[in-house]
């Protein structure tokens, strides 16, 4: 339990998507106006990589894995496909989130409404993608990377909200003209990212 | 390129590959494809790697994705992007495995993340689907080119005030090996990348008004 | 464009799309599978030779040159763990054993003892290697690894023949805060464990990573210099190298090494 609570930790504070590895930065820094939409990205982001991460980690084990594939017949037992782990991640992330569109949209209109904009955007957000090829690089367990898939999710959540409530507020701000807009993210973004390495260190 | 006549690399081509690199950076003025820029920029060698490969990919998803741009249904366009892209990552990815192996253990996922690298789909799918193979070709590397100099002048600051060096070399001795350079800490964790590109955005827009954001 | 948009092309095209990007992607990987093999070995193999003193850090060296030192003084022997004996020779075999592949294999593991380095599962066979000079056993290499701040520090620790002098390390694979605990991969910070003694007088796995600076290696043995503002990498340095030392890791191999029990 404990071990899986770290995992949680790690991914939404100490690893986190966006402040610590720059993955999503490009929704990251166009979705952040308002903290609505912000946290309407985030909450879809969860969703997807809850979904994805631990589906990705099934077809890495199930198909890809050397001797992975000894269960179909014995002689595909030395087969090595992990080379291939990047086109199927991509795959499944970009059917996944057009299966959750769809539902979505069919069971429930109304979080659809403010949820449907963003998801095919998600498809090729690099949290999604990263989220998958981290479990590969880390080897996690299926269990550890539902959980890993979950944390990083809400990682990237709690970075993208905590950005456009500083957005918001820095509208009323009077800087360079230069640094206006684009430039005054970055550095927010900057000193979101230092505040956040306060948490480095803690384990359980 | 010793085949193309004058006539074939027109001003389209021309403008396609300049005007990424520096009027119309990727990076700096689009905002594309940060997402890998920032955490691969510690070390020159690094950024210099990880720019070839965005360049190579973009260069050569751009060419497929225009060669068949004609045929490709509407409706499946985006996952045969993808997967054109996806494919052409994958033998990047195996090249630097079999050749700089070192360098690849430690760009880790993030040669992996070029699929998702805005750049390569944003031009994919803004520029290649209505545009010919040769301005497309030109597109993808001046977008490359383009990412690559963002990514080399990021990685130079940060290595040099980060770790006194440049390309490994030891430029400025470090305190600690007998020196007299204290090197500053924060260059070489996550949070520089984000304020030295804030920097450069900055001095780009002061130098080029027209790109200031209006409230 | 109502060719383009009919069910039947949609999936011819489809079709067609991904079997020209299998051959692709098939090709480029069957083809460089070799190469990425011989790379990985290398780059595990030269790290031994840079733990043993052989190599220079950051030194350029060819697959030949690996190639050559290994034929030439190099002996790769599996240890069991449990017993601490050596493993029957088979030579090659010996090479090609992976300990982190071993590790999360099931069968080829079990868990690990209670520490403090964070190691959850441990193979149950250690590789060792035996670097000789003039055809005597003059170092022995074994492999550590542990949890750091970010992830898993892995190294090769060098041992004199006594089997409790340190003649070199290196971390060849780690995530520290580069410039803080980063720093273990500097090559100027694992000079400083040269000469120092894993084990006390009483055969106690005692190094430590201490604040501050540590002695000369004749007065103050046991300690090596601490990385300044990186105490959790120090510690973990100190826990993991305390654990590959101990009873849990090679420890059992050591003594019966030093005591002539295991000879090549």
């Amino acid at each position: 339990m404990e071990h899986y609570l770290n995992i949680a930790i790690r991914s939404i504070f100490l690893e986190n998507m966006a402040l610590a590895f720059f993955l999503g930065m490009c929704s990251f820094l166009a979705c952040s106006k308002k903290v609505e939409t912000a946290f309407g990205l985030g909450i879809a982001v969860v969703f997807v990589q809850a979904l994805t991460v631990p589906l990705n980690n099934l077809i890495l084990n199930g198909l890809l894995k050397e001797g992975a594939l000894a269960w179909a017949t014995p002689a595909l037992a030395g087969a090595d496909l992990t080379f291939l782990s990047f086109i199927l991640f991509i795959g499944t992330i970009a059917a996944a989130t057009q299966v959750v569109e769809m539902s979505v949209e069919k069971f429930a209109p109304a979080l659809y409404n403010t949820l449907g904009v963003f998801l095919p955007l998600i498809a090729v957000n690099c949290v999604i993608m990263g989220g998958s090829l981290f479990m590969q690089e880390r080897d996690y367990t299926l269990a550890e990377s539902a959980v890993f898939g979950v944390g990083s999710g809400t990682g990237f959540l709690v970075a993208i909200v905590a950005m456009a409530a500083v957005r918001e507020k820095l509208s009323y701000s009077n800087p360079p003209a230069g640094l206006r807009g684009l430039g005054l993210t970055f550095v927010t973004a900057g000193l979101i990212s230092i505040a956040f390495m306060m948490f480095s260190g803690i384990q359980l | 390129m010793s085949a193309v006549t004058p006539s074939a690399f027109g001003k389209r081509e021309r403008a396609a590959l300049l005007d990424p690199i520096l009027t119309n950076n990727p990076i700096g003025v689009q905002v594309l494809g940060i997402c890998s820029a920032l955490a691969v920029t510690t070390r020159i060698d690094k950024a210099l790697v990880m720019g070839a490969g965005v360049i190579l990919v973009t260069m050569l998803a751009n060419l497929a994705v225009s060669l068949v741009r004609n045929h490709t249904p509407g409706s499946i366009r985006i996952i045969v992007q993808l997967s054109i892209i996806a494919s052409l990552v994958i033998v990047f990815d195996q090249i630097l495995k079999a050749t700089l192996y070192e360098l690849s253990l430690e760009l880790s996922v993030f040669v992996g993340l070029i699929i998702t690298n805005c750049i390569v789909m944003g031009r994919a799918e803004g520029y290649a689907m209505q545009n010919p193979p040769l301005a497309s070709l030109m597109d993808g590397l001046g977008n490359g080119l383009g990412y690559a100099l963002v990514l080399f002048l990021v990685a130079l600051l940060r290595e040099l005030f980060g770790a006194g060096k440049v390309f490994g070399f030891v430029v400025l001795p470090l305190a600690k090996n007998g020196g007299w350079y204290v090197p500053n800490g924060l260059m070489l964790l996550a949070p520089s990348g984000l304020l030295i590109i804030a920097g450069l955005i900055w001095l780009l827009r002061t130098l080029k008004p027209e790109l200031q954001e209006k409230d | 464009m109502s060719r383009l948009d009919s069910p039947r092309y949609t999936f011819v095209f489809a079709a067609v799309m991904c079997v020209v990007c299998a051959a692709l992607v098939s090709v480029a990987a069957v083809s460089l599978a070799p190469r990425q093999k011989a790379n990985a070995r290398l780059y595990m193999e030269k790290n031994v030779l840079v733990a043993a003193g052989l190599v220079k850090p950051g030194q350029d060296v060819s697959l030949a040159d690996v190639e050559r030192v290994f034929q030439a003084d190099i002996t790769v022997r599996l240890v069991d763990f449990a017993t601490g004996r050596l493993l029957p020779a088979d030579g090659a075999n010996a090479r090609d054993y992976d300990q982190r592949a071993a590790r999360a294999d099931p069968a080829a593991s079990r868990e690990a003892p209670a520490n403090d380095a964070g190691i959850k599962r441990i193979a149950s066979k250690g590789i060792v290697y035996f670097v000789k000079k003039g055809g005597q056993v003059d170092q022995v290499v074994i492999s550590v690894e542990g949890l750091g701040m970010w992830g898993t520090i892995y190294g090769f620790l060098a041992l004199d023949k006594d089997a409790v002098t340190v003649r070199g390390i290196t971390y060849y694979d780690h995530r520290e805060t580069p410039g803080l605990g980063g720093e273990i991969g500097n090559p100027a910070w694992q000079a400083m464990w040269k000469g120092r003694k894993g084990y006390d007088d009483r055969g106690n796995a005692r190094i430590t990573v201490i604040k501050g600076q540590a002695g000369a290696p004749e007065t103050d043995p046991l300690s090596v210099d601490g990385l300044s503002g990186a105490t959790i990498t120090s510690n973990a340095v100190t826990r993991l190298m305390r654990f590959w030392l101990s009873e849990s890791g090679y420890g059992r191999f050591l003594t019966r090494f030093r005591e002539k029990k295991e000879v090549l």
